[in-house]
């Protein structure tokens, strides 16, 4: 969006004096109108046209076939808004719908407050600070399938390691792939560990915006370093705040490659459909069953419900510390 | 001013649009190029390479010393297989299906397991026609079900039978005899003439060993007795053969579930799912004692990646309760889409022909559906090294003959895949046995609409 709005200005702003000037030759004034007038369109069209191509035509089409039956067996027929309704009384659909909340919550709040109090730690005066830093970037470089391959067998029912230490402490092995909530949880431990460190560094990058006269002048009105914390670093935060969750509402509920490997590379996403997200259940509609139509309304659902989510998280956000 | 400066905005759009298209030209002259440089016939020193593509775990369709064979003979064509999966519902076929409807992506021979026939036999428009290249007259290698399946819905033939399924029961030896069971296999065979008694003895096997359980889960003998009791219901498992869903209606499902919630409820199995990496550490860690085992079964229990060679010799075959069945076998097929469908096709001879078969049941016990290949002596005398030299020629060949086809429909891979995440799903705990056959015809019923 906000590079529409720029290129829209780009294009107002050389408006140019040449037409004072008398057009000396029809070649010369070809290229100075290619160079004036025509050069920032063919500058910023690649992304455009990228964007036409793989953004909007898909998005158009996928709106077109969710109003057909449509699928491998030969059957194209219009259904209207046939697939729309078959999917909101649809217990699978509803499941996964559930599913995705669960494990977006259950993985992101956790996920945010702790990057906050990461990068509220490394910006303090420590030891190594470049090192620290960037170590804590670093799980994001590592390939997220590699990520999920190794903790799906830390998860391991029968040989995990992290059944093995609830043993030692005497608890019952989890079979974390077949109960809903443990599956959960494994499955955002996976998020947690590749995208904390990410958002705690731009956590960081927005703390270090906020004028230190602030702290200076809490510390001599005797406030605490907690207190200046919430009174101060976070809400001066807030455009951070509201980027770094919008990022993870849109990742959370396109969540897709984690659960997806956690159970072999099969989009049922458990025995049950434990852990299936939207995303898996749009692939599994449209490319395991074929149901191209049906898949399409799903993808379409899906869009609203991060348009929704997100909103809902921006209002949320945009209320810390606003009443101060 | 205003008038200008819109002209000029439409003529920039013109000319963005001139360039998109340019690249869209110069894409397409490029793609169409290439196949007419690479597809000329007349390249006579360059080799022709085939891209065989397969499925399955362990050894899968066992063709490594057959194309080492003809790899070291011939200099025209190289064959090279491509193995793409464990998982043939879930991952080969779907993607099967994206590239050979796109057009592109499949290879020049590509494996098909009895699940997906119905689809493909359906889709005439998908498959070169094997009968341009001479292969009608194989007709006499096969027994007429199998050569029926490999026939288009509008009479072409495609596809030629690589194995058969029939019937046994794999057991560990030594676990055996831990539990205090005889472990000679006709002396085990005799343990089980019927499904009840299977049970009666997982149970004296579970209350003498502890930390193994008698079967891997509830999916590998829920086919088993599928199959089994498919053959005394028509030879119809999920679909009739008008491809009308018959889950709720046919008896076999009914009873084959009926079993697998028994044994689950028996605490018999280790509730692994059969195919998955679990599974297959299951046996490394010897997790389970017996194992439903069509003939290709004994290839993938010996491959590296499941039991693999530390267990050589501690498996055995034993014969099956409730009599024989048929459960898998593929067929290979030349996609339309293969540039070089008649050096495809002759590798497809090769492969489905005498030698290729009993190379293949020597390298990794997948039955023959080749009639010539199934009395090849090589094959009736054949003895299973890995499965302490268990006489599988006499074990499966023999009854190779007599196996029933079971129709499977054009839908029949993704029923299958539902019902059995169900049969899965009751023995992990995560649907209760009371609602299990409920969610099971449910779930048939959306994967078939």
């Amino acid at each position: 969006m906000s590079v529409n709005v720029d290129a829209g200005r780009a294009s107002q702003a050389p408006i140019p004096p040449p037409r004072s000037r008398p057009r000396r030759s029809s070649g010369l004034g070809f290229l100075s109108w290619l160079d004036l007038k025509a050069a920032p369109y063919l500058l910023v069209s690649p992304y455009f046209l990228l964007f036409l191509v793989f953004g909007i035509f898909p998005l158009g089409f996928t709106l077109w076939y969710s109003l057909f039956k449509y699928d491998l067996t030969g059957t194209e027929e219009w259904t209207g808004l046939g697939n729309y309704t078959a999917l909101l009384s649809d217990g699978a659909f509803w499941n996964a719908v559930v599913n995705t909340i669960g494990m977006f919550l259950i993985a992101t709040v956790p996920q945010i407050l702790l990057a906050l109090l990461l990068a509220n730690a490394l910006n303090k005066r420590i030891r190594g600070r470049l090192l620290v830093r960037m170590g804590v970037l670093l799980p994001l470089v590592t390939s997220v399938v590699a990520v999920a391959v190794v903790f799906t067998q830390l998860y391991g029912r029968d040989w995990g390691l992290i059944n093995w230490i609830l043993e030692l402490f005497g608890a019952d092995p989890i079979d974390w792939k077949a109960q809903r909530i443990p599956s959960w949880i494994a499955i955002s431990t996976m998020i947690d560990w590749r995208w904390t460190g990410y958002n705690s560094i731009i956590f960081l990058a927005g703390m270090q915006t906020i004028p230190k006269d602030l702290y200076e002048a809490a510390s001599i009105d005797g406030a605490s370093r907690r207190r200046q914390f919430w009174q101060i670093t976070v809400p001066m935060l807030r455009p951070t705040m509201i980027f770094v969750v919008l990022n993870s509402t849109i990742g959370g509920l396109t969540l897709f490659a984690e659960p997806t490997t956690f159970f072999g590379g099969n989009v049922h996403g458990g025995t049950n459909s434990q852990f299936q997200t939207v995303s898996m259940f749009i692939v599994e509609q449209g490319f395991r069953e074929f149901d191209y139509g049906y898949a399409s309304g799903a993808a379409w659902l899906l869009f609203l419900m991060i348009l929704v989510g997100s909103l809902v998280n921006f209002l949320l956000i945009r209320r810390i510390g606003g009443n101060k | 001013m205003m008038h200008t400066s819109r002209r000029g905005r439409l003529l920039a759009l013109a000319a963005v649009a001139t360039l998109a298209l340019g690249v869209t030209a110069a894409c397409t002259t490029g793609d169409d190029e290439k196949p007419a440089g690479d597809g000329g016939s007349a390249a006579a020193a360059e080799p022709v390479t085939i891209k065989v593509q397969t499925f399955g775990g362990g050894k899968n369709f066992g063709y490594k010393e057959a194309i080492d064979k003809w790899n070291a003979s011939h200099k025209d064509i190289i064959i090279k297989e491509e193995h793409l999966t464990d998982q043939f519902e879930q991952v080969y076929w779907p993607q099967m299906i994206q590239w050979l409807q796109s057009g592109t992506g499949a290879g020049d021979v590509v494996g098909i397991d009895e699940g997906g026939m119905g689809l493909a036999k359906a889709h005439p428009e998908w498959w070169a026609d094997l009968g341009e290249y001479g292969l009608k007259d194989r007709q006499a290698n096969f027994a007429a079900w199998k050569w029926d399946g490999g026939m288009t819905s509008d009479g072409k033939l495609f596809g030629l039978g690589t194995d058969i399924g029939g019937m046994s029961l794999c057991y560990r030896r030594d676990l055996f005899e831990k539990a205090g069971l005889p472990a000679d296999r006709d002396e085990v065979s005799k343990l089980w003439p019927t499904w009840d008694d299977f049970v009666k003895v997982g149970k004296e096997f579970q209350a003498k060993v502890k930390d193994t359980k008698f079967v891997d889960g509830t999916n590998t003998l829920y086919n088993v007795v599928l199959v089994q009791e498919g053959a005394k219901n028509g030879n119809v498992t999920y679909f009739d053969k008008d491809n009308n869903l018959i889950v709720d209606k046919n008896p076999a499902v009914k009873a084959a579930y009926d079993f697998a919630a028994k044994i689950s409820q028996d605490g018999l199995t280790a509730k692994l799912r059969n195919f998955t990496d679990e599974w297959k550490t299951g046996m490394k860690k010897s997790q389970f004692a017996t194992l439903g085992c069509p003939a290709w079964m004994l290839g993938v229990v010996s491959g590296d990646d499941a039991a693999g060679p530390d267990f050589k010799g501690k498996w055995d075959v034993a014969a099956v309760p409730g009599g024989g069945g048929n459960w898998g076998g593929s067929w290979l097929a030349v996609p339309k889409q293969s540039k070089h469908p008649k050096e495809a096709a002759a590798v497809l001879d090769y492969l489905t022909g005498q030698e290729g078969e009993v190379s293949v049941f020597n390298y990794a016990g997948n039955m023959p559906s080749n009639t010539l290949a199934q009395q090849d002596a090589a094959v009736q005398s054949a003895t299973n090294e890995y499965f302490n030299n268990a006489p599988v020629g006499d074990i499966f060949a023999k009854s190779a003959s007599s196996l029933q086809p079971i129709f499977l429909g054009i839908k029949h891979a993704q029923v299958k895949n539902a019902i059995e995440s169900v049969v899965s799903a009751i023995d992990d705990g995560s649907v209760p046995y009371a609602q299990g056959w409920k969610k099971l015809v449910d779930d048939a019923v959306k994967a078939a609409g």
